[in-house]
């Protein structure tokens, strides 16, 4: 029985001792953390996506408590999380458009020439580095490897056919399937843009032909025949700026290829269509 | 006695029988001529021609204000067709002139020997260079003139000729030594004026004894002391810059420095045939030589070729295809593209053209690496590619930095040794990019 007293005090003491040590070493090394920093985390979405350009949830809020995150920099969390930020810091929070991704190609399986078979790492990133850029023989379309399907942590990303489709209820307009395309094929576009050219060749009409039955051709009629001249050709493909383009859909009906997307559901085409025979 | 050689590497089957012997053929083109505007390593080259122009053979069709970059001049005289799209050898459709052949081979009279040449100050040497569009025939295509203008402070210590021609079923550079070394070794001596304290290495794998024995002999006839010939022992990638530093000057190379920074510069045997071409005998760089070889040839030739011609007329020259090729490839088999028609051009870089047929080209499934180290003893820089490919596919691009992936030489020595077929070299050459992608973003943030 004494065999066991002898242990136990020394233990005891033991553990007196440092825990009066670490008592000690936490108020000596204190390091002062901004309570705001903690507050912000426990509002963020947690996804870890690094949309916003930091190390996860973690970093965006230290940026934050420390001045230098953009209070709109979380596009997972939208607008409403960025007030209860703005609301948290004390300051105003500037809005940001809502965003989503846009594919600039329409060239499926069935409407595109295939170059190769294609052996490699199912990526897009590692097929973009064998010659030809990749299986497809347009060096701008989609490759649908689906690289931007395993980036984007919201699940919003599926490939089709050979492209890819972004389901628009599930996409927060984050930016990482933009980011990790090698093809540069994504884009973020203002969600309330709604008609878009799915083409990403700025290639002249025959060269995109001979590869692409939906590319666009760089024919101009769509830029000749927007009423607001928000349709720019850069080189031989056709351009909208959705700042300015007031999604009538005149273009998507004088497309010879069928290269612009209209993304309208049927009241928005209804309510433009009023808005054209008034003006006429 | 040991030769020399560098750490790591591996001996693939050398398949160089075919065209070995095989004497070096002129061939003329029949169709029209297709030169690529980026023809080079470095900014590509912009038309100075117009369509229906007449062009003189030696004339400059393209050209660009930057140093780092090499003229694209036309190998036939006749008009320009047209400037548009057309496939290339890198498997997208680039900018080309495209070139009527007339026959006439009326040559441009600006290109003559250069004046006493042999006294000549060296900096002529280096226009002429670049004005001849000489670049590396060795197939990285760096403008020659780039490198043989060394930073001031650089002590240029060796003068390496590669004659290593390390590529299975390639032969061009071997049968250039053996019917002109008198070029190559001339060519030697004029860039060995450029630096005076250099000593000429002209580096050999033994597996090309004859070569060896030609240039030694033409060494020792013209009695030169500067000039040493070097047989190495067989290993692949001994072509490579590095590999062939550490082989010949028996210092080990530090990964990320650059050849001057030890105080060599590196060409190819071709490359320095062709400074002397442009020198001594007034020829640009329109030309080179290649092998058309391969299970699937007919006929496997050594083709000396005018720059241009359609990869088709040349493999009709062998007598076309003997049996379907699975797989047609520009280069060797380990460092070259394959290609996805064979109408295209020949360029600087088409060191041969490379038919396989289904028995000789095939592909096996991936499957989990098994670690047993082949690719760490394999791989000549040193790497650990089987830690690498993992780090790339988690895309932990960091971890990839750190380990050294960016000095990854993409020599595909640890895919070919790699039991599990795993697509080493492919994983590395997409980490590398992406990075270099990256870095380019961040730059213009
Ligand atoms: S959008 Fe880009 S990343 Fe996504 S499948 Fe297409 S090419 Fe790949
Ligand atoms: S109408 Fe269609 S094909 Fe013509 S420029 Fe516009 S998007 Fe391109
Ligand atoms: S490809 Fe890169 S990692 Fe593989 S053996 Fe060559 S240098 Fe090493
Ligand atoms: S050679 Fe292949 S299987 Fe062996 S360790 Fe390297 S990656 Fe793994």
């Amino acid at each position: 029985m004494t065999g066991m007293i002898y242990p136990a005090i020394i233990m005891g003491g033991l553990g007196l001792i440092f825990g009066a040590l670490l008592a000690f070493a936490s108020k000596k090394f204190h390091v002062e953390t901004d309570p705001r920093q903690a507050n912000i985390r426990a509002i963020l979405p947690g996804a870890n996506c690094g949309g916003c350009g930091y190390p996860g949830c973690d970093g965006f809020a230290e940026a934050l408590a420390n001045g230098t995150g953009k209070i709109t920099g979380c596009a997972a969390g939208g607008s409403a999380l960025a007030d209860s930020i703005a609301a948290i810091l004390g300051v105003q929070a500037e809005k940001d458009e809502p965003k989503i991704a846009f594919l600039k190609c329409k060239g499926s399986n069935d409407k595109t020439v295939k170059n190769c078979v294609y052996y490699g790492e199912y990526d897009c990133r590692a097929a973009a580095v064998v010659p030809g850029k990749g299986p497809t023989s347009c060096a701008f379309g989609c490759m649908g490897l689906g690289t931007c399907v395993s980036v984007c942590a919201f699940h919003a990303m599926t490939i089709k056919n050979g492209l890819a489709v972004v389901d628009a209820e599930k996409c927060v307009g984050c930016g990482a399937c933009v980011e990790n395309c090698p093809r540069d094929v994504l884009v973020l576009v203002p969600r309330k843009s709604k008609v878009n050219v799915s083409c990403n060749s700025p290639l002249k009409g025959p060269d995109v032909k001979r590869v692409c039955s939906v590319g666009c051709i760089g024919c101009t009629l769509c830029a000749k025949s927007c009423p607001v001249q928000a349709i720019e050709m850069k080189g031989a493909l056709a351009v909208i700026d959705p700042a300015k383009c007031i999604n009538c859909g005149i273009c998507v009906t004088k497309c010879p290829t069928k290269s612009i997307t209209d993304r309208r559901t049927n009241e928005e085409k209804a309510v433009s269509a009023v808005k054209e025979t008034i003006s006429v | 006695m040991k030769l020399p050689s560098f750490w790591g590497g591996i001996h693939p089957p050398q398949k160089k029988d075919a065209t070995v012997n095989k004497k070096i053929e002129k061939y003329l083109p029949k169709g029209d001529l297709v030169f690529p505007m980026a023809q080079s390593l470095g900014a590509p080259c912009q038309p100075v021609v117009k369509k229906g122009d007449r062009v003189l053979v030696g004339q400059k069709l393209g050209d660009s204000e930057a140093f780092v970059s090499a003229p694209v001049l036309s190998s036939v005289s006749g008009t320009v067709k047209d400037i548009a799209l057309r496939l290339t050898s890198a498997g997208i459709y680039e900018n080309c002139v495209i070139v009527e052949n007339d026959g006439l081979y009326e040559k441009d009279p600006s290109w003559a020997p250069l004046d006493n040449y042999p006294e000549a100050d060296p900096k002529e040497y280096l226009k002429r260079i670049r004005e001849a569009g000489i670049v590396g025939f060795g197939g990285a295509t760096f403008p020659t003139v780039v490198k043989l203008s060394p930073p001031p402070d650089k002590v240029i210590k060796w003068l390496i000729v590669n004659g290593v021609e390390c590529e299975p079923y390639i032969n061009c550079d071997n049968r250039l030594m053996l019917e002109e070394p008198e070029k190559i070794l001339e060519g030697l001596r004029l860039m060995l004026r450029l630096f005076p304290e250099a000593e000429g290495v002209i580096g050999i794998e033994n597996n090309k004894p004859e070569a060896i024995k030609t240039m030694e002999s033409e060494v020792s006839k013209q009695g030169d002391n500067k000039i040493s010939v070097v047989p190495l022992a067989v290993k692949y990638p001994q072509g490579a810059e590095k590999m062939l530093i550490e082989a010949v000057t028996k210092q080990e190379y530090v990964m990320t420095a650059l050849p001057a920074d030890v105080g060599c510069i590196i060409l190819n045997v071709r490359t320095v045939h062709q400074i002397r071409e442009a020198i001594a005998a007034g020829e640009p760089a329109i030309s080179r030589i290649i092998t058309v070889t391969g299970e699937a040839v007919a006929e496997p030739k050594n083709i000396h070729v005018l720059l241009g011609t359609s990869m088709r007329e040349l493999i009709d020259f062998c007598g076309g295809f003997r049996e379907q090729p699975v797989k047609v490839i520009s280069g060797g088999p380990m460092m070259g593209v394959s290609l996805r028609s064979i109408d295209i051009p020949v360029v600087k870089s088409t060191s041969g053209i490379l038919a396989l047929t289904a028995s000789n080209s095939h592909l096996a499934p991936e499957s989990a690496c098994i670690r047993c180290g082949r690719c760490f003893e394999g791989c000549p820089m040193g790497l650990m590619p089987s830690v690498l490919n993992p780090l790339v596919l988690m895309r932990d691009y960091k971890a990839f930095e750190e380990t050294g992936g960016m000095n990854c030489i993409e020599c595909g020595a640890c895919s070919y040794s790699c039991p599990a077929n795993r697509h080493l070299t492919q994983s590395f050459r997409d980490g590398k990019s992406t990075i270099m992608a990256m870095r380019r973003k961040a730059a213009v943030k």
